[in-house]
């Protein structure tokens, strides 16, 4: 009996635990940034709200734009 | 290979890939999966002004070989191997690493010039030799 308890309370808890991280996982939204890689094997990402991102994720919307006319 | 089948082995082993362009640095197109020749004009107008303006971001001397921007509608891709360069959209979350791959494969593809098929070789008759029956 203590057994079967033990189980269903165990069911449970992993049943809100996978729950709870599918729900986080659709909910959250990705942060839109832009990566550049440079030719000598350098590499910098600019993350949406850093002056960079704010000057080249209009002009990378145009890009999808332009693709989707 | 030229441009336009090296844009359809692209769109064939590239599922993630929405729409792509081949072009040079002056902005010519070389081939684009797009229908419209002005609409090809204008992608790759504005990808090659996307990266112009990356550019500017440099911090050494070192050229932006290749840049992707990950925006809520979509990725953009863009890859330079000299005077060509190719860009491509995406859908939202793209495996990165495997499009830059298809790209490059792309662009090198549409880089090598058509060979010529070999000739067949013929073989020279064995002249019999006297005594021979």
């Amino acid at each position: 009996m203590a057994k079967r308890k033990f189980l269903t309370l165990l069911g449970f808890v992993t049943g809100m635990f996978a729950g709870g991280v599918l729900y986080r996982r659709s909910t959250s939204r990705r942060r839109e940034r832009l990566d550049l890689y440079f030719d000598d094997g350098s590499m910098v990402s600019f993350v949406e709200g850093s002056p960079e991102a704010e000057r080249l994720l209009p002009v990378a919307r145009d890009v999808i734009a332009a693709a989707r006319r | 290979m030229d441009a336009a089948q090296a844009l359809a082995d692209l769109t064939e082993i590239s599922s993630q890939i929405e729409a792509a362009v081949l072009f040079d640095d002056k902005g010519a197109v070389a081939g684009s999966t797009l229908a419209d020749a002005g609409a090809a004009d204008a992608f790759a107008r504005s990808a090659a002004k996307l990266l112009e303006d990356a550019e500017a971001f440099r911090s050494s001397d070192a050229a932006v070989s290749q840049l992707e921007a990950s925006t809520q509608e979509g990725s953009v891709f863009v890859v330079r191997d000299g005077a060509r360069l190719i860009a491509a959209t995406t859908g939202p979350a793209p495996t990165v690493g495997l499009v830059f791959y298809d790209l490059k494969g792309c662009l090198r593809g549409a880089a090598d010039p058509v060979k010529p098929a070999p000739k067949p070789r013929t073989r020279r008759k064995k002249e019999p030799v006297d005594g021979e029956a």
